[in-house]
Protein backbone atom coordinates (compact mmCIF):
# COMPACT_ATOMS: atom_id res chain seq x y z
CA UNK A 1 0.00 0.00 0.00
CA UNK A 2 1.43 3.33 -1.04
CA UNK A 3 -0.50 6.56 -0.61
CA UNK A 4 2.19 8.96 -1.71
CA UNK A 5 2.69 8.07 -5.38
CA UNK A 6 -0.23 10.07 -6.79
CA UNK A 7 -1.99 13.32 -5.97
CA UNK A 8 -5.37 11.53 -5.78
CA UNK A 9 -4.15 9.11 -3.11
CA UNK A 10 -2.51 11.94 -1.18
CA UNK A 11 -5.74 13.94 -1.26
CA UNK A 12 -7.61 10.83 -0.11
CA UNK A 13 -5.25 10.45 2.86
CA UNK A 14 -5.86 14.10 3.73
CA UNK A 15 -9.63 13.53 3.54
CA UNK A 16 -9.46 10.47 5.83
CA UNK A 17 -7.34 12.37 8.39
CA UNK A 18 -9.77 15.30 8.11
CA UNK A 19 -12.70 12.98 8.83
CA UNK A 20 -10.89 11.64 11.90
CA UNK A 21 -10.23 15.17 13.21
CA UNK A 22 -13.83 16.26 12.48
CA UNK A 23 -15.19 13.16 14.21
CA UNK A 24 -13.08 13.77 17.33
CA UNK A 25 -14.11 17.45 17.44
CA UNK A 26 -17.76 16.39 17.14
CA UNK A 27 -17.43 13.88 19.98
CA UNK A 28 -15.82 16.20 22.49
CA UNK A 29 -12.32 17.45 21.67
CA UNK A 30 -11.95 21.21 22.35
CA UNK A 31 -13.32 23.67 19.81
CA UNK A 32 -10.93 24.23 16.91
CA UNK A 33 -8.32 22.06 18.63
CA UNK A 34 -9.73 18.81 17.23
CA UNK A 35 -6.32 17.26 16.65
CA UNK A 36 -3.38 19.45 17.72
CA UNK A 37 0.00 17.82 18.24
CA UNK A 38 1.51 20.60 20.38
CA UNK A 39 -1.61 21.02 22.54
CA UNK A 40 -1.98 17.27 23.01
CA UNK A 41 1.70 16.75 23.88
CA UNK A 42 1.31 19.64 26.37
CA UNK A 43 -1.77 17.93 27.86
CA UNK A 44 0.05 14.58 28.05
CA UNK A 45 3.09 16.26 29.67
CA UNK A 46 0.65 17.69 32.23
CA UNK A 47 -0.88 14.26 32.82
CA UNK A 48 2.61 12.95 33.59
CA UNK A 49 3.18 15.76 36.09
CA UNK A 50 5.80 17.55 33.99
CA UNK A 51 3.90 20.82 34.54
CA UNK A 52 1.21 21.81 37.00
CA UNK A 53 -1.27 23.87 34.98
CA UNK A 54 -4.43 22.11 36.13
CA UNK A 55 -6.54 22.98 33.07
CA UNK A 56 -4.29 21.28 30.50
CA UNK A 57 -3.60 17.80 31.86
CA UNK A 58 -4.85 14.71 30.06
CA UNK A 59 -3.02 11.75 28.50
CA UNK A 60 -4.28 12.26 24.96
CA UNK A 61 -4.82 8.85 23.31
CA UNK A 62 -4.44 10.59 19.92
CA UNK A 63 -0.69 11.12 20.51
CA UNK A 64 -0.25 7.52 21.65
CA UNK A 65 -2.31 6.29 18.69
CA UNK A 66 -0.30 8.30 16.16
CA UNK A 67 2.98 6.74 17.25
CA UNK A 68 1.52 3.23 17.56
CA UNK A 69 -0.39 3.55 14.27
CA UNK A 70 2.78 4.54 12.44
CA UNK A 71 4.70 1.74 14.20
CA UNK A 72 2.16 -0.97 13.32
CA UNK A 73 1.65 0.06 9.69
CA UNK A 74 5.38 0.51 9.05
CA UNK A 75 6.15 -2.89 10.58
CA UNK A 76 3.33 -4.51 8.58
CA UNK A 77 4.48 -2.97 5.29
CA UNK A 78 8.20 -3.47 5.93
CA UNK A 79 8.97 0.23 6.20
CA UNK A 80 10.05 0.04 9.85
CA UNK A 81 13.73 0.89 10.17
CA UNK A 82 15.54 1.42 13.43
CA UNK A 83 17.89 4.38 12.89
CA UNK A 84 19.72 6.93 15.05
CA UNK A 85 22.70 9.25 15.21
CA UNK A 86 21.83 12.40 13.27
CA UNK A 87 22.64 15.22 15.75
CA UNK A 88 20.18 14.06 18.42
CA UNK A 89 20.73 16.98 20.82
CA UNK A 90 20.24 19.58 18.08
CA UNK A 91 16.97 17.76 17.31
CA UNK A 92 16.04 17.85 21.01
CA UNK A 93 16.37 21.66 20.94
CA UNK A 94 14.38 21.84 17.69
CA UNK A 95 11.65 19.79 19.40
CA UNK A 96 11.53 22.37 22.19
CA UNK A 97 11.32 25.18 19.61
CA UNK A 98 8.50 23.40 17.76
CA UNK A 99 6.32 23.32 20.85
CA UNK A 100 7.24 26.68 22.42
CA UNK A 101 6.55 28.48 19.11
CA UNK A 102 3.30 26.55 18.76
CA UNK A 103 2.13 27.39 22.29
CA UNK A 104 2.80 31.11 21.72
CA UNK A 105 0.63 30.95 18.59
CA UNK A 106 -1.69 28.42 20.28
CA UNK A 107 -1.47 25.48 17.92
CA UNK A 108 0.88 23.36 15.84
CA UNK A 109 0.78 23.60 12.01
CA UNK A 110 -1.99 20.96 11.98
CA UNK A 111 -4.14 23.07 14.30
CA UNK A 112 -3.22 26.19 12.31
CA UNK A 113 -4.90 24.58 9.29
CA UNK A 114 -7.87 23.50 11.44
CA UNK A 115 -8.21 27.07 12.75
CA UNK A 116 -7.91 28.44 9.19
CA UNK A 117 -10.74 26.13 8.12
CA UNK A 118 -12.90 27.52 10.95
CA UNK A 119 -12.54 31.12 9.72
CA UNK A 120 -10.02 32.18 12.39
CA UNK A 121 -8.14 35.02 10.67
CA UNK A 122 -5.38 34.89 13.32
CA UNK A 123 -4.37 31.52 11.87
CA UNK A 124 -4.19 33.03 8.37
CA UNK A 125 -1.88 35.73 9.76
CA UNK A 126 0.24 33.02 11.42
CA UNK A 127 0.46 31.20 8.07
CA UNK A 128 2.55 34.14 6.78
CA UNK A 129 5.06 33.53 9.58
CA UNK A 130 5.00 29.76 9.00
CA UNK A 131 5.74 30.16 5.26
CA UNK A 132 8.56 32.64 6.01
CA UNK A 133 10.00 30.20 8.58
CA UNK A 134 9.90 27.32 6.09
CA UNK A 135 11.49 29.57 3.45
CA UNK A 136 14.32 30.44 5.86
CA UNK A 137 14.86 26.72 6.46
CA UNK A 138 14.95 26.11 2.71
CA UNK A 139 17.54 28.91 2.36
CA UNK A 140 19.68 27.14 4.98
CA UNK A 141 19.29 23.82 3.11
CA UNK A 142 20.45 25.48 -0.10
CA UNK A 143 23.46 26.85 1.79
CA UNK A 144 24.43 23.29 2.73
CA UNK A 145 22.64 22.75 6.07
CA UNK A 146 22.52 19.16 7.32
CA UNK A 147 22.23 17.48 10.70
CA UNK A 148 24.32 14.61 9.36
CA UNK A 149 23.60 10.95 8.76
CA UNK A 150 21.50 8.60 10.81
CA UNK A 151 22.71 5.00 10.94
CA UNK A 152 20.87 1.71 11.18
CA UNK A 153 20.80 0.49 14.79
CA UNK A 154 19.55 -2.58 16.67
CA UNK A 155 15.89 -3.19 15.86
CA UNK A 156 14.85 -2.76 19.51
CA UNK A 157 16.08 0.85 19.65
CA UNK A 158 13.44 2.24 17.32
CA UNK A 159 10.71 0.48 19.27
CA UNK A 160 11.44 2.21 22.60
CA UNK A 161 9.21 5.27 22.07
CA UNK A 162 6.22 3.20 20.86
CA UNK A 163 6.61 0.99 23.99
CA UNK A 164 6.80 4.07 26.24
CA UNK A 165 3.63 5.39 24.58
CA UNK A 166 1.96 2.04 25.22
CA UNK A 167 3.06 2.40 28.86
CA UNK A 168 1.34 5.80 29.13
CA UNK A 169 -1.83 4.23 27.68
CA UNK A 170 -1.75 1.43 30.27
CA UNK A 171 -1.24 3.96 33.09
CA UNK A 172 -4.13 6.05 31.76
CA UNK A 173 -6.53 3.13 31.45
CA UNK A 174 -5.59 1.00 34.44
CA UNK A 175 -4.38 3.38 37.18
CA UNK A 176 -5.13 6.73 38.82
CA UNK A 177 -1.51 7.84 38.68
CA UNK A 178 -1.92 10.36 35.86
CA UNK A 179 -3.33 13.87 36.27
CA UNK A 180 -6.59 14.66 34.50
CA UNK A 181 -8.10 18.15 34.25
CA UNK A 182 -11.54 18.71 35.73
CA UNK A 183 -12.06 21.97 33.85
CA UNK A 184 -10.54 23.76 30.86
CA UNK A 185 -9.29 22.30 27.57
CA UNK A 186 -7.79 19.23 29.28
CA UNK A 187 -11.23 18.17 30.50
CA UNK A 188 -12.71 18.31 26.99
CA UNK A 189 -12.13 15.15 25.04
CA UNK A 190 -13.75 12.50 22.90
CA UNK A 191 -14.22 9.02 24.48
CA UNK A 192 -10.86 7.33 25.11
CA UNK A 193 -11.29 4.43 22.69
CA UNK A 194 -12.55 6.72 19.93
CA UNK A 195 -9.55 9.02 20.42
CA UNK A 196 -7.20 6.03 20.35
CA UNK A 197 -8.81 4.62 17.21
CA UNK A 198 -8.63 8.10 15.63
CA UNK A 199 -4.96 8.35 16.48
CA UNK A 200 -4.20 4.89 15.07
CA UNK A 201 -6.02 5.62 11.78
CA UNK A 202 -4.51 9.10 11.47
CA UNK A 203 -1.06 7.69 12.24
CA UNK A 204 -1.36 4.92 9.67
CA UNK A 205 -2.56 7.23 6.89
CA UNK A 206 -0.01 9.91 7.77
CA UNK A 207 2.76 7.29 7.63
CA UNK A 208 1.71 5.96 4.24
CA UNK A 209 1.16 9.42 2.74
CA UNK A 210 4.20 11.13 4.36
CA UNK A 211 1.81 13.90 5.42
CA UNK A 212 3.81 16.88 6.62
CA UNK A 213 2.64 20.45 7.03
CA UNK A 214 6.12 21.96 6.80
CA UNK A 215 7.30 19.52 4.11
CA UNK A 216 4.37 20.42 1.86
CA UNK A 217 5.34 24.11 1.77
CA UNK A 218 9.06 23.27 1.70
CA UNK A 219 8.57 21.13 -1.42
CA UNK A 220 6.65 23.92 -3.16
CA UNK A 221 9.40 26.47 -2.44
CA UNK A 222 12.33 24.13 -3.06
CA UNK A 223 11.13 21.89 -5.90
CA UNK A 224 7.91 23.50 -7.18
CA UNK A 225 6.36 20.16 -6.13
CA UNK A 226 2.74 20.31 -4.98
CA UNK A 227 2.29 16.60 -4.11
CA UNK A 228 2.41 16.85 -0.31
CA UNK A 229 0.33 20.03 -0.36
CA UNK A 230 -2.48 17.96 -1.91
CA UNK A 231 -2.95 15.97 1.31
CA UNK A 232 -3.16 19.21 3.31
CA UNK A 233 -5.73 20.47 0.78
CA UNK A 234 -7.86 17.35 1.33
CA UNK A 235 -7.62 17.78 5.09
CA UNK A 236 -8.53 21.49 4.89
CA UNK A 237 -11.53 20.83 2.62
CA UNK A 238 -13.06 18.27 5.01
CA UNK A 239 -12.56 20.50 8.06
CA UNK A 240 -14.01 23.51 6.18
CA UNK A 241 -17.17 21.56 5.28
CA UNK A 242 -17.43 20.18 8.83
CA UNK A 243 -17.06 23.62 10.43
CA UNK A 244 -19.63 25.24 8.14
CA UNK A 245 -22.09 22.34 8.46
CA UNK A 246 -21.94 22.28 12.27
CA UNK A 247 -22.00 26.05 12.81
CA UNK A 248 -18.39 26.13 14.01
CA UNK A 249 -17.25 28.50 11.24
CA UNK A 250 -16.71 31.97 12.78
CA UNK A 251 -15.02 34.45 10.46
CA UNK A 252 -12.97 37.09 12.29
CA UNK A 253 -10.12 37.95 14.62
CA UNK A 254 -11.62 38.22 18.11
CA UNK A 255 -13.42 34.94 18.51
CA UNK A 256 -13.91 34.08 22.19
CA UNK A 257 -14.04 30.42 23.07
CA UNK A 258 -11.79 29.02 20.34
CA UNK A 259 -8.47 29.40 22.22
CA UNK A 260 -6.77 31.96 19.98
CA UNK A 261 -5.38 35.48 20.36
CA UNK A 262 -4.88 38.43 18.04
CA UNK A 263 -1.32 39.51 18.83
CA UNK A 264 -0.40 39.42 15.15
CA UNK A 265 3.36 39.93 15.47
CA UNK A 266 3.63 37.03 17.93
CA UNK A 267 1.35 34.80 15.90
CA UNK A 268 3.70 35.42 12.98
CA UNK A 269 6.94 35.02 14.97
CA UNK A 270 5.68 31.95 16.87
CA UNK A 271 4.87 30.12 13.66
CA UNK A 272 8.02 31.48 11.99
CA UNK A 273 10.03 29.62 14.66
CA UNK A 274 7.91 26.49 14.10
CA UNK A 275 8.26 26.55 10.29
CA UNK A 276 12.01 27.17 10.53
CA UNK A 277 12.59 24.43 13.15
CA UNK A 278 10.37 21.96 11.30
CA UNK A 279 12.41 22.24 8.09
CA UNK A 280 15.66 21.83 10.04
CA UNK A 281 14.29 18.76 11.86
CA UNK A 282 12.99 17.23 8.61
CA UNK A 283 9.29 17.52 9.44
CA UNK A 284 6.49 19.17 11.40
CA UNK A 285 5.42 17.97 14.89
CA UNK A 286 3.01 15.43 13.34
CA UNK A 287 5.73 14.06 11.06
CA UNK A 288 8.15 13.77 14.00
CA UNK A 289 5.68 11.49 15.83
CA UNK A 290 5.21 9.40 12.69
CA UNK A 291 8.96 9.08 12.00
CA UNK A 292 9.48 8.15 15.67
CA UNK A 293 6.83 5.46 15.23
CA UNK A 294 8.56 4.00 12.19
CA UNK A 295 11.84 3.57 14.03
CA UNK A 296 13.73 6.87 14.00
CA UNK A 297 15.33 7.43 17.40
CA UNK A 298 16.37 10.89 16.19
CA UNK A 299 12.71 11.84 15.78
CA UNK A 300 11.97 10.16 19.12
CA UNK A 301 14.51 12.55 20.69
CA UNK A 302 12.71 15.44 18.93
CA UNK A 303 9.46 14.18 20.49
CA UNK A 304 11.13 14.17 23.94
CA UNK A 305 12.23 17.75 23.23
CA UNK A 306 8.60 18.60 22.47
CA UNK A 307 7.51 17.16 25.84
CA UNK A 308 10.18 19.17 27.69
CA UNK A 309 9.36 22.31 25.67
CA UNK A 310 5.68 21.91 26.57
CA UNK A 311 6.53 21.55 30.26
CA UNK A 312 8.79 24.63 30.17
CA UNK A 313 6.13 26.62 28.32
CA UNK A 314 3.78 26.19 31.27
CA UNK A 315 6.30 26.13 34.13
CA UNK A 316 7.85 29.42 32.97
CA UNK A 317 4.68 31.10 31.75
CA UNK A 318 5.58 31.17 28.06
CA UNK A 319 2.27 29.98 26.58
CA UNK A 320 -0.24 32.53 25.31
CA UNK A 321 -3.78 32.86 26.62
CA UNK A 322 -6.82 32.70 24.38
CA UNK A 323 -9.40 35.44 23.89
CA UNK A 324 -12.30 34.69 26.22
CA UNK A 325 -15.69 36.00 27.25
CA UNK A 326 -16.05 37.22 30.85
CA UNK A 327 -19.06 35.24 32.06
CA UNK A 328 -20.21 37.96 34.47
CA UNK A 329 -19.75 41.12 32.41
CA UNK A 330 -20.10 39.48 28.96
CA UNK A 331 -17.05 41.50 27.87
CA UNK A 332 -14.49 40.05 25.48
CA UNK A 333 -11.13 39.71 27.24
CA UNK A 334 -8.33 39.71 24.67
CA UNK A 335 -5.86 36.83 24.78
CA UNK A 336 -2.21 37.81 25.20
CA UNK A 337 1.32 36.56 24.81
CA UNK A 338 3.23 37.03 28.11
CA UNK A 339 6.62 38.80 28.09
CA UNK A 340 8.34 35.51 28.96
CA UNK A 341 6.75 33.94 25.87
CA UNK A 342 7.97 36.76 23.63
CA UNK A 343 11.52 36.44 24.96
CA UNK A 344 11.35 32.66 24.53
CA UNK A 345 10.28 32.98 20.87
CA UNK A 346 13.22 35.31 20.16
CA UNK A 347 15.59 32.80 21.83
CA UNK A 348 13.99 29.99 19.79
CA UNK A 349 14.54 31.88 16.52
CA UNK A 350 18.17 32.63 17.45
CA UNK A 351 18.66 28.91 18.30
CA UNK A 352 17.26 27.97 14.86
CA UNK A 353 19.71 30.32 13.11
CA UNK A 354 22.65 28.91 15.08
CA UNK A 355 21.63 25.32 14.23
CA UNK A 356 20.84 26.22 10.60
CA UNK A 357 24.12 27.89 9.81
CA UNK A 358 26.36 25.98 12.23
CA UNK A 359 25.71 22.52 10.77
CA UNK A 360 27.05 21.87 7.28
CA UNK A 361 26.68 18.79 5.09
CA UNK A 362 30.38 19.03 4.27
CA UNK A 363 31.21 18.33 7.95
CA UNK A 364 29.34 15.02 7.96
CA UNK A 365 30.84 11.63 7.16
CA UNK B 1 29.28 5.52 -12.66
CA UNK B 2 28.87 8.52 -10.37
CA UNK B 3 27.51 7.69 -6.93
CA UNK B 4 25.42 9.82 -4.57
CA UNK B 5 25.44 8.43 -1.04
CA UNK B 6 22.36 9.91 0.63
CA UNK B 7 21.95 7.11 3.17
CA UNK B 8 20.80 8.32 6.57
CA UNK B 9 20.15 11.88 5.45
CA UNK B 10 16.87 13.61 6.33
CA UNK B 11 14.39 14.79 3.71
CA UNK B 12 14.78 16.65 1.42
CA UNK B 13 18.56 16.17 1.29
CA UNK B 14 18.52 12.94 -0.79
CA UNK B 15 16.40 14.68 -3.43
CA UNK B 16 18.56 17.82 -3.40
CA UNK B 17 21.73 15.75 -3.90
CA UNK B 18 20.03 13.79 -6.72
CA UNK B 19 18.91 17.01 -8.42
CA UNK B 20 22.45 18.37 -8.15
CA UNK B 21 23.89 15.20 -9.68
CA UNK B 22 21.42 15.11 -12.58
CA UNK B 23 22.05 18.79 -13.29
CA UNK B 24 25.77 18.26 -13.71
CA UNK B 25 25.57 15.65 -16.48
CA UNK B 26 23.53 13.08 -18.42
CA UNK B 27 25.67 10.08 -17.49
CA UNK B 28 24.24 7.35 -15.22
CA UNK B 29 24.05 8.09 -11.48
CA UNK B 30 23.70 5.58 -8.63
CA UNK B 31 21.82 7.05 -5.65
CA UNK B 32 21.90 5.27 -2.28
CA UNK B 33 19.07 5.97 0.17
CA UNK B 34 17.83 4.43 3.43
CA UNK B 35 14.05 4.95 3.54
CA UNK B 36 11.47 3.48 1.12
CA UNK B 37 9.80 6.87 0.59
CA UNK B 38 13.17 8.41 -0.29
CA UNK B 39 13.67 5.69 -2.91
CA UNK B 40 10.25 6.50 -4.36
CA UNK B 41 10.97 10.26 -4.34
CA UNK B 42 14.27 9.78 -6.17
CA UNK B 43 12.64 7.48 -8.75
CA UNK B 44 9.79 9.93 -9.32
CA UNK B 45 12.14 12.89 -9.61
CA UNK B 46 14.28 11.09 -12.19
CA UNK B 47 11.25 9.98 -14.22
CA UNK B 48 9.83 13.52 -14.15
CA UNK B 49 13.12 14.61 -15.71
CA UNK B 50 12.89 12.03 -18.50
CA UNK B 51 15.36 9.53 -17.01
CA UNK B 52 14.94 5.76 -16.57
CA UNK B 53 15.47 4.12 -13.19
CA UNK B 54 16.09 0.68 -11.73
CA UNK B 55 16.16 -0.22 -8.03
CA UNK B 56 18.00 -2.87 -6.08
CA UNK B 57 17.75 -3.50 -2.36
CA UNK B 58 21.04 -3.16 -0.48
CA UNK B 59 21.97 -4.03 3.09
CA UNK B 60 20.88 -0.77 4.68
CA UNK B 61 18.50 0.66 2.10
CA UNK B 62 18.15 0.96 -1.65
CA UNK B 63 20.31 1.72 -4.67
CA UNK B 64 18.51 3.65 -7.41
CA UNK B 65 20.36 3.63 -10.73
CA UNK B 66 19.35 6.55 -12.94
CA UNK B 67 20.22 5.94 -16.60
Amino acid sequence: MNLSDSKKKLALAGVVCGLVAACLAYFGNPANMAFCIACFIRDTAGALGMHSTATVQYARPEIIGLVLGAFIISAATKEYRSTAGSSPMARFVLGMVLVIGSLVFLGCPLRMVIRMSAGDLNAWVALIGFILGVATGVFALKKGFSLGRAHVTNRMSGGVLPVLMLGILVLALATNLLNASESGPGSMHAPVLLSLAGGLIFGAFAQKSRMCFAGSIRDVILMRNFDLLTSIGGFFAVMLIFNIATGRFVFGFDTPGVIAHSEHLWNILGMYAVGFAAVLAGGCPLRQLILAGQGSSDSAVTVLGMFVGAALAHNFGLAASGTALNAETQEVVAGTVPLNGKVAVIICIIACFIIAFGNKRSEGK
Amino acid sequence: MREVDARGLSCPEPLMLTAEALKSGNDPVRVLVTEPHQKMNVEKFAKDHGRKTSVTEIEDGFAVVIE
